[in-house]
């Protein structure tokens, strides 16, 4: 029998991450990527919607339609979806804290098209776990949370039986810094809580675990190392068969299969030379479509300016050509799994499947997923990764092209004009949607809306599954922060450890960089004896940003070369980092914003400082800030910027010294 | 310039106390007298006189810090002011410490009832803050309540025991290794016991009845007086703190009919031996009389109004003036 078959497989679903400003705007967008060829959409939400905020919260300022649309009521659903059928749409949300309202919204706009619940097809994210351990945007605590994503799971079986209701995500794991190892087994013990959560529901009767289990996908990440990363999807299928298997009891294979999606690596995304990126991830989509045994089900690639600020959507469409030219240009498709019966394949596979065993059962040791969150076990590891891996890069270790080899380069026609290579979200889009947000608001049934809440907070308090009560309070006009508000009452807020209090010191292994810790810590000293007390810096991540590696990696840098640093996590005012500045006492303040914030938030802190008595310390900031905004910045009197290219941490360190030996003799 | 920071500092003026702090961590040599000044003229804070000093010490990890902000909490709730000493080890390679009990105490940023402050142990090992003792008694004289926060591990829990009126240890549900210290005398009997995340229940009851079982064979042994109590809390579910605060406020009243004074005067003591030694090592101790001696001269003196650094201060000169002036 030959080996090339008859008919060519089905490729994956194309998305494409996308949305920003408003409804309109991102409708539009949707529609053209639809146009050029892709065959679902995915979508992302601003950071207010993702954590239950209305525009006009004091904590949404400056994050209003920047990573994503704003969706504050079913009036911007309907305008997200006009003129895109639902029913025959495959769609994609990023949302997870807010994951059964957004559904809600969602299913309340199909009732409104007249489609039918069956026919709905696409994916919620779902997935709190990795919103303590990487990408921040969770509010109640884990035990709520975790019911939550059962009462979406358990609804969904029911009543919206081919929707994914939930995607549990190993991707932001990677994006924190995890190994292979940790990817595989963190992923999969958050699988392991969800669907003991599931269980535990009472629900679900054990006929219909197996239907459930079957819907649970999950959302990978494929970095570099795509050979690696290959045999990595080969490892979580083999490992989900075993333990849907053995611990659930699942008999049908079809409902053990391992389905996912992936979004490629974004972290080793570089600002140096940015069009080679579009080489790597080209590379990293290989590592997830060429095993046929273990093919993304559906694939969205980031664009090659990522690291310099909001992609356009030419940016997306290069990105969406690739997986076009692979799925439809090349033979890949006409073959059957190209690596079965390769020893060296088999081999890394299984190395991979027990050192994963190993740490799921540690995991498992400890009391399951939710409690290596809340002791911050898991947290630590990635962060003490995220560093080992930051340290390879440093010195040298690790080859990234452009960034630490290969450096001299030609001027890029792409990135002639920088401040065009990217998308700007207008300043003036929050203030428009803050003024629509009370034109909503008195435009209700006022009634209506209090009684759809009141029975919201009751299903909340009594353990009823709060999606019905939801859907109910999407089409009477309820606001997501109104939604937000009413669960943050009944089920509280949480913060989440910050992993960084137990890391390890760390020098780095010998060499140059090592060396330069050293040097550091002598200047550290010599510092400490000028100022009279050891140096202290403040880290803080203004705005409602939730990705924290950046603040993570710099707060233990700091302490490692021997600076006292406080770092309060992740949602902070202005207001609450000055209050900070001041009673730490500290001679430094570093700032991390990631979500384009920058020029919102930035200003406000020194101009705060400067109120409080606090204008002779001098303020840095880090993030992706594109290099206009960058002297905007700075003409505001902040005192430094650092953007990915600054990937060299003793090297910012050593830039800190130096603006404190400037304090130190001014003063 | 020293009493018009210290009348801000008793008005509560938030710049001026974290400006006081600021101080008290100095350790140039130029900044000694401008500290010594600073506590004495804060000496005679009605507030501090009046108010409480709580420490809360126990293992890594059985959330102390998530403990001390409910607890300010209840007390904000209560109407009283609150300064918190938060202490984080430093690392010994690097110097360096990472401060991150701040993450778990949010408080709004405009309420002047509240004062957080971290410090890392620096080069005192396993101890409190070169610093803490100053600190504490700067806050004490701008709010009501001041906790002392500890990393809980080394020397730290007897420390603690010199800066606060009531000294609470926390442990958590299952901690045999703190059964075993404290029936070895190895840890002090604390004033408090508190066996947080009770939200644990099962294992929160066995331990309160470990607990109990354990501190009445240490009473059966004569080594201890009255009754420890035990409270249950859980930070995360924000129980038993009202039953905390309640417990403290009793054993700080006890405290007000007898013992206050000999106890605070006993923490003086030891903090100025400590800056006595730290400054002229085990000869100056040795040519003041010795230990003994050199608290009684400092008890003395602390009872006639000198501050401790002052005191200390004095005592030194005195030392270096018999090392002058012949041999010994």
């Amino acid at each position: 029998m030959s080996s090339r078959k008859r008919e060519r497989d089905r490729p994956w679903i194309m998305r494409t991450y996308a949305g920003h400003t408003n409804a309109a705007a991102s409708n539009a967008l949707y529609r053209s990527n639809l146009e050029k060829g892709q065959t679902g959409l995915s979508v992302a939400f601003d950071l207010p919607t993702q954590t239950g905020y209305d525009p006009d919260h004091v904590l949404a300022r400056g994050e209003v339609g920047k990573v994503g649309v704003p969706v504050a009521h079913i009036g911007h659903m309907r305008a997200l979806f006009e003129g895109i059928p639902l029913e025959k749409m495959n769609t994609s949300m990023t949302i997870n804290a807010t994951a059964p309202w957004l559904l809600a919204l969602y299913l309340a706009v199909a009732d409104e098209q007249g489609a039918k619940r069956p026919d709905l097809r696409g994916t919620v994210q779902n997935d709190v776990v990795k919103e303590y351990l990487s990408r921040g945007t969770y509010i109640f605590p884990p035990a709520a949370s975790l019911r939550l994503t059962a009462d979406v799971i358990t609804f969904a079986v029911d009543e919206v039986p081919s929707w994914n209701p939930i995607n549990i995500c190993s991707y932001h794991l990677q994006e924190a810094g995890a190994t292979p190892v940790q990817e595989l087994a963190y992923a999969l013990v958050t699988a392991i809580g969800v669907l003991d959560a599931v269980k535990a529901t009472g629900r679900v009767s054990d006929e219909d675990l197996g239907r459930t289990v079957g819907r649970l996908s999950f959302f990978v990440n494929a970095g570099i190392r795509f050979v690696e990363e290959m045999v990595k999807m080969r490892a979580f299928v083999e490992l989900w068969d075993r333990i849907t298997r053995d611990r659930y009891g699942v008999e049908d294979p079809k409902h053990r299969r391992f389905r996912y999606g992936v979004q490629v690596n974004s972290l080793g995304l570089t600002e140096q030379q940015p069009e080679n990126n579009i080489i790597r991830i080209v590379l990293e989509m290989l590592a997830v479509a060429l095993s046929k045994d273990a093919r993304a089900r559906a694939i969205q690639l980031p664009a090659w300016n990522e690291a310099l600020g909001l992609p356009r959507p030419w940016d997306q469409q290069w990105s969406l050509r690739a997986q076009q030219i692979l799925a439809y240009e090349t033979d890949l498709l006409e073959y059957d799994d190209l690596f079965g019966g390769s020893r060296v394949v088999e081999e890394r596979t299984r190395e991979l499947v027990e050192e994963a065993s190993k740490e799921i059962d540690e995991v498992l040791s400890r009391g399951g997923a939710i409690e290596a969150v809340e002791s911050g076990y898991i947290k630590q590891r990635l962060v003490e990764s995220n560093a080992a891996r930051l340290r390879a890069i440093e010195s040298g270790e690790m080859t990234v092209v452009g960034v630490n080899r290969f450096e001299t380069t030609e001027p890029s026609p792409l990135t002639a004009s920088l401040d065009d290579a990217i998308l700007r979200v207008d300043p003036e889009v929050e203030r428009a949607e803050v003024a629509a947000v009370a034109e909503w608001r008195r435009g209700r049934d006022a009634a209506a809306v209090q009684k759809a809440l009141d029975a919201l907070r009751r299903a909340a308090e009594s353990g009823d599954n709060v999606v019905p009560a939801s859907i109910a309070a999407a089409h009477v006009g309820v606001t997501t922060g109104e939604w937000g508000g009413a669960l943050r009452e009944v089920l509280g807020e949480y913060r989440a450890p910050t992993g960084v209090s137990g890391a390890r010191v760390n020098a780095g292994n010998g060499g140059a960089a090592a060396a330069e810790v050293e040097r550091l810590r002598g200047e550290l000293r010599r510092l400490e004896s000028a100022l009279g007390r050891r140096p202290k810096m403040l880290v803080g991540k203004p705005g409602l940003d939730g990705h924290s590696n950046g603040a993570e990696q710099i707060a233990i840098k700091a302490r490692d070369v021997g600076f006292d640093v406080v770092y309060e996590g992740i949602r902070v005012t202005p207001e609450q980092i000055v209050a900070s500045a001041l009673e730490e006492g500290v001679h430094l303040v570093g700032l991390s914003i990631l979500s384009g914030s920058h020029l919102e938030l930035v200003p406000e802190v020194v101009r705060r400082m400067g109120e409080a008595g606090l204008g002779d310390v001098p303020v840095v900031v880090g993030g992706v800030i594109p290099e206009a905004d960058a002297e905007r910045l700075l003409a505001a009197g902040v005192a430094r910027v650092y953007t990915p290219k600054d990937y060299a941490l003793n090297a910012i360190m050593a830039d800190l010294v130096r603006l404190m030996d400037d304090r130190v003799s001014h003063g | 310039m020293g009493d018009d920071l210290a009348a801000k500092v008793m008005a509560a003026d938030k710049a001026a106390v974290a400006q006081a702090l600021n101080l008290v961590e100095d350790r140039r040599a130029e900044a000694h007298d401008r500290v010594a000044a600073l506590l004495d003229a804060l000496r005679g804070s009605d507030r501090a006189a009046r108010g409480h000093r709580v420490g809360l010490t126990g293992p890594p990890g059985v959330g102390k810090s998530t403990l001390a902000a409910v607890v300010a909490r209840e007390l904000r709730a209560r109407g009283r002011t609150v300064g918190v000493v938060a202490i984080d080890p430093s690392s010994v390679r690097s110097g360096g410490a990472l401060l991150g009990d701040r993450a778990r105490m949010s408080f709004d940023p405009a309420d002047q009832g509240v004062f957080i402050r971290s410090f890392a142990t620096a080069g005192d090992p396993g101890g409190l803050s070169w610093a803490a003792n100053a600190a504490v008694r700067v806050l004490a004289a701008a709010y009501d309540v001041v906790l002392v926060e500890t990393t809980g591990v080394g020397q730290t829990e007897t420390d603690v025991e010199h800066v606060a009126d009531t000294v609470a240890l926390v442990v958590q549900p299952g901690s045999g290794d703190v059964l075993q210290f404290l029936k070895a005398g190895i840890m002090e009997i604390p004033d408090v016991l508190v066996v947080n995340k009770a939200d644990q229940v099962e294992l929160a009851r066995r331990t309160v009845a470990d607990l109990r079982g354990a501190l009445h064979n240490v009473r059966a042994a004569g080594v201890l007086g009255g009754e420890v109590p035990i409270v249950s809390t859980s930070a995360r579910d924000v129980t038993g703190v009202g039953e905390l605060v309640d417990v403290f406020d009793a054993h700080r009243a006890a405290l007000e009919d007898e013992g206050l004074g000999a106890r605070r005067l006993g923490g003086a003591v030891a903090w100025a031996s400590a800056l006595f030694r730290r400054a002229h090592g085990e000869h100056g101790v040795a040519t003041m009389g010795g230990p003994e001696a050199l608290r009684a001269r400092l008890a003395e003196g602390l009872r006639s109004g000198t501050s401790p650094v002052a005191l200390s201060q004095a005592l030194g000169a005195e030392y270096l003036e018999t090392v002058r002036s012949g041999p010994h």
